[in-house]
């Protein structure tokens, strides 16, 4: 047992399936001996050496279109988009290319792929280095979206996205990086794709969250005198819809939590899941607390933009009141 | 001396076979063996009926919209005679020539333009990647397999296949640069075939030569006569060795032109003269290569009526193959998705199939 941050806990992973399967490489830009602008695969290189850590032209499409070739071919290829908004010039090969070749192909070409992507805001981060694409991408059939919230959750995940025979976009909030330590066993685990975790019981409302908006989350349950059920998805693409079923039959109640923009944003897709699923158990329709559908805001408003606990304490109280 | 040349490039041009009928036997040697000639002149002239009869399925309703080939049939041939069987072929959609050298099935292509994905559910053995639709995606594909080949210390190498107007594409040129920084054995083959749909070369690339495009990024390059197979197997041969000894790319621009529409969904009158076409019809490949061979006393007319014969056939079973394989069953949409089906999707797949059946009990109840 080590006590790691949420990078620590990544970089561990990284090492463990590397020593573990020599089909493991790394490749992206400043990733090798500069150890990627948020240090994630730091030490990495001198480790395994350029022939495993490979920094690449500054080229998103190309990192991923080679990824995909590599995949191809056998590898296990864990490119590095080194921010959120940065994933656009790869889009056309991670959906025209990656998340169709198993289907194009009836199984006999597969992308065996984890694109790790630092997300999200709350960081002072220039423009385009702040935002929360995960809808884009759970819209996009053929890949999986994995989205951490812990050093604990971030290992065992990634260690299953890397071994998953399917291209997953692994969604790394920057805010959570380096907000705390929790004990990351240093014993090899996995943590399912497509299993959330329900982080605390309750019995009057389900707080739905992933990602960094699971710590404000975990603020106003503690702030608040309900019994809250909080839902930390950890996967959005395919959702475990079962647990949040199970969840919200019992609490009759939802909120969900996410940075993204409101229109079309996850929230909505579970909103619609939940009223099918449990319409006769609800005592208040679903309430989304979001970003709203505006750009990413710089820095000096971007807290404005973030959900943050007051504004989940006031969409629990609208709930709870209904 | 406050300016001076840092640079001057060169690009040559290699033609072996011209339309006079010219050879150049110092270049040609031992390129091509006459027995060899002989099948690959009958590979293309079984590829160019394909792709008449494909044409009049399109047209009888029988296929969807089809791309010819017509008039391209050397360049993918020759990189596929040329290469060793397990190098990756990475090509678009105009290169069955080389595929069906390489012994991708005809019918696979017929099934695969009549709508069917497992059309393109290649072979491992073929070392051929699935057609590619998107222009210019391919090229980084074949990077990165080239990339895994080297990482295993594998003799392999990557040849892939693009037209003028995908060198105008970002993915081009990010696929020349990882290759050529990265040091890929990758051989880059541009058909420049003057026309992307209705949109000409010069709307596409200024300077005088696409080849020239590689020398951006490093890498040697030559033009070729895209329609002399002898040219271009010469070029993809000195690039193959070049990618297998030193691990390295190389640029081949082999000058050719598309004798049909851009698809059977195109009008190519609309945009180019036929004079233009005309002057093409007399640099094909197939008429080329025949004269060559007459020339050579190892073909006659009735050798030609005798393979037209035998190319029917073949075709014409092909044909009869593909349209013989029904659709696949419904469920395949979601099946192939992923390895594992996740729940939310096996429950679209499970009630899509209730929602069918109780339309249908339903139209039935109905008396429709």
């Amino acid at each position: 047992m080590a006590n790691l941050n949420l990078v620590q806990a990544i970089n561990l992973a990284l090492i463990q399936e590397m020593e573990k399967d020599d089909r493991v490489i790394l490749l992206g830009e400043d990733i090798g001996l500069n150890g990627g602008v948020f240090r994630v695969t730091d030490g990495l290189q001198k480790r395994f050496g350029e022939r495993r850590v490979v920094d690449t032209p500054l080229a998103e499409s190309g990192i991923i279109g080679t990824s995909i070739g590599l995949a191809m071919a056998g590898l296990r290829p864990v490119p590095e988009i080194q921010f959120d908004g940065f994933l656009g010039p790869a889009y056309d090969q991670i959906c025209s290319h990656a998340a169709r070749m198993r289907t194009r192909t009836r199984g006999a070409y597969t992308v065996p792929l984890t694109i790790r992507v630092p997300v999200g805001g709350g960081i002072h981060a220039p423009e385009l280095h702040s935002d929360s694409p995960e809808a884009i991408y759970s819209h996009t059939p053929g890949l999986k979206v994995v989205m951490p919230s812990s050093p604990y959750d971030a290992k065992g995940l990634l260690v299953s996205a890397i071994r998953d025979p399917d291209p997953v976009i692994f969604f790394e909030p920057k805010r959570v990086y380096r907000a705390f330590r929790e004990e990351v066993p240093e014993d090899e685990y996995t943590i399912p794709i497509g299993k959330a975790r329900v982080v605390c019981e309750g019995t009057e409302l389900t707080l739905i969250s992933w990602g960094a908006s699971v710590i404000q989350c975990m603020e106003s349950v503690e702030k608040s005198s309900k019994s809250i059920e909080l839902i930390d998805l950890r996967t959005i693409y395919p959702l475990d819809l079962d647990t949040i079923e199970a969840s919200v039959k019992k609490t009759g109640r939802c909120v969900v939590v996410h940075e993204a923009p409101f229109t079309c944003g996850v929230g909505a897709e579970i909103a619609a899941q939940v009223m099918e699923r449990c319409f006769l158990h609800l005592e208040a329709p679903v309430q989304r607390v979001t970003g709203f559908d505006t750009i990413m805001p710089y820095y000096k408003l971007e807290l404005n933009y973030l959900p943050d606990a007051a504004r989940i304490a006031g969409a629990i109280d609208d709930a709870a009141a209904y | 001396m406050p300016r001076k040349t840092v640079l001057k490039v060169e690009i040559e041009r290699v033609s072996i076979l011209d339309e006079h009928g010219n050879y150049d036997a110092a270049l040609g040697d031992g390129l091509i063996p006459d027995a060899d000639l002989v099948r690959l002149y009958e590979a293309m002239a079984s590829c160019r009926y394909l792709d008449e009869v494909a044409f009049k399925l399109q047209r009888s309703g029988r296929m969807g919209t089809y791309p010819q080939n017509m008039g391209q049939e050397a360049g993918s041939l020759a990189a596929a005679y040329v290469l060793d069987n397990e190098d990756w072929l990475v090509t678009c959609y105009r290169e069955n020539c080389g595929l069906f050298w390489r012994g991708v099935p005809m019918e696979s292509i017929l099934l695969h333009w009549m709508g069917d994905e497992r059309g393109n559910a290649m072979s491992r053995a073929h070392f051929a990647t699935p057609i590619a639709v998107p222009i210019g995606t391919q090229m980084l594909h074949a990077a990165g397999l080239a990339w895994a080949s080297k990482y295993r210390g594998e003799k392999r190498i990557a040849c892939t296949f693009f037209g003028d107007g995908a060198t105008s594409e970002g993915d081009f040129h990010e696929a020349a640069n990882f290759a050529a920084n990265l040091d890929l054995p990758v051989v880059f083959c541009c058909q420049n075939n003057f026309w992307a749909i209705s949109t000409p070369g010069s709307i596409q690339c200024s300077a005088p030569t696409v080849a020239q495009r590689g020398i951006a990024y490093g890498m040697p390059c030559l033009q070729v006569d895209g329609n002399d197979l002898f040219a271009c197997a010469y070029a993809v041969k000195w690039a193959a060795a070049r990618a297998r000894t030193e691990s390295k790319p190389s640029f081949i621009e082999m000058v050719t032109y598309r004798l049909g529409d851009h698809t059977t969904a195109d009008d190519a009158r609309r945009y180019r003269d036929q004079a233009e076409v005309d002057v093409w019809k007399e640099r094909d490949p197939l008429l080329r290569t025949r004269r060559h061979l007459e020339q050579k006393k190892l073909w006659n007319s009735s050798k030609e009526e005798a393979m037209q014969v035998r190319v029917k056939t073949e075709v014409d079973a092909a044909v009869k193959r593909a349209e013989e394989i029904p659709a696949p069953p419904v469920a395949d949409l979601f099946n192939s998705m992923y390895a594992e089906l996740p729940a939310q999707l096996a429950y679209q797949r499970d009630t899509m199939q209730t929602h069918s059946l109780a339309s249908e009990t339903a139209a039935k109840a109905e008396g429709h």
